[in-house]
């Protein structure tokens, strides 16, 4: 009996994979790709493609092809990557509270004192009032942006 | 229009973050979420050590800090685009 060929498919497919799932961190620098992570599924799609490849070639060519067991480990193992993919950016990113108390429209934002950079206290009411250093004026508005930390 | 960045970071935090994204606006540290609760924003236990963090959201007020525009997004991948926010701003009175 001849030597069968290496699936290498199969393993190409999970790396893809794999690849899709540990490449978050780096597309969820830029909101193009964070928003959506269209990168991530794309990578997801070539790996499962590869790895249905390499499957069918492992129980269709079994004469020709390795590869039954390891495809079909891998092949569930890339699923589950996946799956905790989809949990993690379908569902433990909404986990968020409701904030029914926040300031809505038309209401007064309440007023603040905390510390900036410098560690100088620094008011909502100054903020409001005391001039840009662009235009010398006070600003049309302010923007509060609440964020969740840097880590 | 005056952007200002609040989280539980500390200032030395802050700061560092500022100086290295060259941010130029205000960043104010509220370590321990007082005003974050405040304006019902903590999101309890969503930081990455457990620890009491602030969702993220956006409010624009007019110069006498009446709400005009808000932002509580319901996915914290989500947050509002500069471009969102500039057009708001546009708004203003």
């Amino acid at each position: 009996m001849t030597e069968r060929r290496r699936n290498w498919h199969v393993w190409a497919g999970f790396l893809l994979c794999l690849a899709g799932f540990a490449s978050f961190p780096l597309f969820a620098r830029f909101p193009v790709t964070r928003d959506v992570p269209w990168v991530n599924f794309l990578l997801f799609s070539a790996g499962l493609a590869l790895l249905l490849v390499g499957l069918r070639r492992a129980f269709g060519q079994p004469e020709q092809y390795r590869g039954k067991i390891a495809g079909s480990i891998l092949g569930i193992l890339s699923l589950l990557v996946l799956g905790a993919f989809c949990f993690i950016v379908f569902y433990q990113t909404r986990q968020l509270p409701a904030s029914g108390g926040a300031p809505r429209i038309g209401q007064t934002a309440p007023e603040f004192v905390l510390p900036d950079t410098d560690n100088h206290p620094v008011s909502l009411s100054a903020l409001l009032s005391s001039p840009l250093s662009q235009t010398r004026t006070p600003p049309k508005g302010v923007l509060l942006v609440f964020y969740r930390g840097y880590w | 229009m005056r952007p200002v960045a609040i989280s539980v970071d500390a200032p030395d935090v802050s700061r560092d973050l500022r100086q290295k994204a060259g941010y130029t606006y205000t960043f104010l540290s509220d370590p321990k979420a007082e005003v974050i609760r405040r304006y019902d924003l903590l999101h309890a236990g969503g930081g990455i050590n457990g620890q009491d963090i602030a969702r993220p959201a956006e409010f624009l007020l007019d110069a006498s800090g009446v709400v005009r525009w808000v932002n509580l997004t319901e996915d914290y991948r989500v947050r509002a685009r500069p471009e969102q926010m500039i057009e708001a701003a546009k708004a203003l009175p």
